[in-house]
């Protein structure tokens, strides 16, 4: 099992570099730079100024020393101020060390926004936080009824109520989040007056006035496939040699359900709902920017809108680990609870 | 000046009536595929229970919306008329006497007349797309689940190194003003368009090896039609200028392929692992016929079910993708008239008016829902076999 762990580790750090690899190549693609340069200077400034901003700020060095310094394994170089000749910071807003040292994402150094004016380090990890309780409420609302859907869907295959909630849960996917989004804020905000339709003040106080309408939009579309893949092992389960002996036996069949059947059906879904967190990213990235939300995905929208390189990279960097992370525990997981599942 | 308005109930009306080719369209196909379902096989199938018949209704519904939208629509969608700015639904154009059903925008378009031509829009990328993302998923998967070993364990590699991509990120880096620039997305539509080509190449060639006038014939034709259409597409330089699309569409196109063709990879790669077992590739190995005829013409034959599924599903998630895309204002123009930036136009006003903001959601949701439920019901038919 350990080294079964120790070699997904191994992929993942593989995967993880390829990935930041591309990544930072494309954000340092020639026009996304220019974009920076003319984003950052004043305006109507020369080609040959603009040019001159990007060597200054050390954005043409070689692709491959960049990245290295980026990643920690090449010391960062301070840049030359162009009056003083002297070593200078790169940014006047964050703290770049004045000589050369290894500071990149391996010694914790995450660079800086040039959007924000700060270190990356101070604009992602609150943002993180913020969407960390977003996802917990989803999570809190999204599982327990997404699996009691299921189950009772499952519990008898073909009947009245497992077709009423199949194709409920066929609905509830064909929905994505910026059409419940604006469905929703309609209905309880426009018409019945109930609910805010922005969560702006939500960074300041979750209420239920401001928080539901981004927990309900983020977890509808969830609960339709959890639901589906929770029905479909439910029904497998049912037509089980086990299941029958137990009716045989005579018990009753509520209690064959919530004995027998529900702990071998919950399995498959474990995995479902860990790889459903890739997902919801996406989703956060679109609820957080409808309803305001200052969070994660409002953050890395604002990045890539403002070719903020190190925000974006940064970002890409958490939204990537979170990707892989929940696969390596969605994969040990499913081990741990299927017996019959050994992993050499 | 004053709006005149006409009722509720007028509004309903006039709406079923512009629909009406799509009506006699629906009845005469609907009609027929009732009539011979008995002889259509997995197509007549599912016209036996009613989730089925919803699904292709819905379908068909708005296929013969995209094809009919200009009988339908009663205005240009992009066409602004400023004294209808933020009309609700049912104003009448006081110059044609024609009716906004759906009320106008904030431009002053007709909010009915661009949900009709959103659906042009999806019912040509979504489609093609996937069709793509099957071509590429099929010819690496087939090989990958066949072989096994390390074409296998590059190309999974390869594969979910794409899927750790959160979608939105590489849309946000791929389909940007900035990347046209580059040679980025034409490297990316030349590779990926090269995979049909290739496919229907090695298909007539493992089939008709042995008999060179057949043969000559298909290759022939495989390799005009293909590289026609290769052309057009990849370098814009269709000699006859009929096949043409945008740069920013193929950045889209491309973008959308890429991130669902490695999908198609890992089920054909599953689907492939589970057939070879099976003892009527024994019996063609024993026969001596080459690894890529058993892959092409026993092998795919029979994944074709699972296939099928997915693929309508694939194409309600291109849309939902699409929608994505117009909703972050990437790739598309501003003023197209796509479900996604109506979505994204309508919901920063929704404090002020709601009227334009349904019509689009409400689209797009049926649509996907009815592909959702077409697939549900292609499923449990194709589990009865």
């Amino acid at each position: 099992m350990l080294s079964f762990i120790l070699r997904r580790l191994g992929t993942m750090a593989l995967t993880m570099l390829c990935l930041t690899m591309v990544v930072f190549f494309l954000i340092n693609l020639d026009p996304n730079l220019k974009k920076l340069a003319i984003s950052q200077t004043e305006m109507h400034t020369s080609a040959e100024q603009l040019e001159n901003w990007l060597v200054n700020h050390g954005y043409r060095q070689n692709f491959f020393s960049r990245y290295g310094q980026w990643l920690g394994i090449v010391p960062k170089q301070p840049v030359t101020d162009p009056a003083t000749g002297k070593p200078a910071r790169r940014f006047a807003f964050c703290n770049d060390p004045v000589e050369p040292t290894f500071s990149g994402v391996l010694q914790g150094d995450f660079g800086c926004s040039t959007k924000f004016k700060t270190t990356v380090a101070s604009k992602l990890f609150p943002a993180l936080s913020a969407t960390g309780i977003l996802m917990f409420w989803v999570l809190m609302v999204m599982v327990p009824i997404s699996l009691l859907i299921g189950i009772l869907a499952g519990m008898r295959e073909g009947s009245r109520t497992d077709r009423t909630l199949s194709v409920a849960s066929i609905a509830s996917t064909a929905t994505p989040e910026y059409v419940s989004g604006v469905i929703f804020t309609v209905i309880f905000a426009s018409w019945l007056g109930l609910l805010n339709g922005s969560a702006a003040s939500a960074s300041r106080g979750i209420t239920f006035y401001n928080f539901t309408l981004p927990v309900m939009t983020l977890a509808i579309y969830g609960i339709g496939y959890i639901a589906r893949m929770t029905r479909a092992s439910m029904v497998e389960v049912m037509t089980q040699q086990y299941i029958r002996t137990a009716r045989l036996k005579g018990l009753s069949f509520g209690s064959v359900v919530v004995k027998h059947a529900l702990r071998n059906a919950l399995i498959a879904p474990f995995t479902v709902i860990m790889l459903q967190f890739p997902w919801l990213l996406t989703g956060v990235v679109i609820v957080e920017v409808m309803f305001r939300y200052q969070g994660f995905g409002y953050t890395l929208v604002e990045a890539a809108g403002n070719n903020d390189i190190d925000l974006l990279l940064g970002c890409s960097l958490v939204s990537v680990f979170i990707v892989l992370i929940t696969q390596l525990i969605s994969d040990v997981g499913y081990a741990f609870l299927n017996p019959r599942i050994r992993v050499q | 000046m004053q709006l005149e308005y006409i009722g509720a109930f007028n509004v309903v009306l006039g709406v079923l009536a512009r629909f009406w080719p799509v009506w006699i369209a629906l009845v005469l196909v609907m009609g027929a595929s009732f009539a011979y379902k008995k002889r259509l096989g997995l197509y007549g199938q599912l016209f036996d229970s009613s989730v089925g018949i919803v699904g292709v209704g819905i379908c068909l519904f708005w296929l013969f919306t995209a094809i009919f939208a200009s009988t339908i629509s009663p205005f240009n969608p992009l066409a602004q008329i400023p004294i209808m700015k933020d009309a609700l639904p049912g104003a009448v154009e006081p110059q044609s006497g024609l009716v906004y059903l759906f009320g106008g925008d904030k431009l002053a378009r007709d909010v009915f007349s661009r949900m009709v031509y959103g659906s042009q829009i999806v019912l040509i990328i979504a489609p093609a797309a996937t069709g793509f993302a099957l071509m590429v998923g099929i010819t690496l998967g087939l090989p990958a689940g066949y072989y096994g070993g390390r074409i296998d364990t590059v190309l999974s590699f390869l594969a979910n190194l794409v899927l750790a991509f959160p979608v939105i990120l590489l849309f946000y880096l791929l389909v940007t003003p900035g990347i046209m620039e580059t040679p980025i997305p034409y490297a990316m539509a030349g590779l990926f368009f090269l995979f049909p080509i290739i496919f229907f190449s090695v298909l007539s060639w493992t089939r008709y090896k042995k008999r060179p006038d057949r043969l000559y014939i298909l290759l022939g034709l495989t390799l005009i039609i293909g590289g026609w259409v290769y052309a057009g597409l990849v370098f814009d330089a269709d000699p006859f200028r009929i096949i043409h699309i945008d740069p920013n569409q193929l950045n889209i196109f491309v973008a959308v392929v890429f991130a669902s063709s490695p999908g198609v990879f890992r089920i054909v790669r599953g689907l492939t692992m589970d057939i070879k077992t099976r003892d009527y590739v024994a019996a063609a190995q024993t026969r001596g016929e080459s690894p890529w005829y058993i892959m092409l013409w026993e092998i795919l034959p029979n994944a074709r079910g699972p296939l099928i599924v997915d693929a309508c599903l694939r194409i309600g998630y291109t849309t939902i993708l699409l929608g994505t895309l117009g909703y972050f204002g990437l790739g598309l123009a501003p003023e197209s008239p796509d479900w996604g930036t109506a979505i994204k136009d309508a919901s920063r006003l929704l404090r002020s008016f709601i009227h334009p903001a349904l019509p689009p959601t409400i689209a797009l949701m049926s649509f996907v829902l009815g592909l959702n439920l077409l697939a549900d019901s292609l499923r449990e038919q194709s589990m009865k076999d």
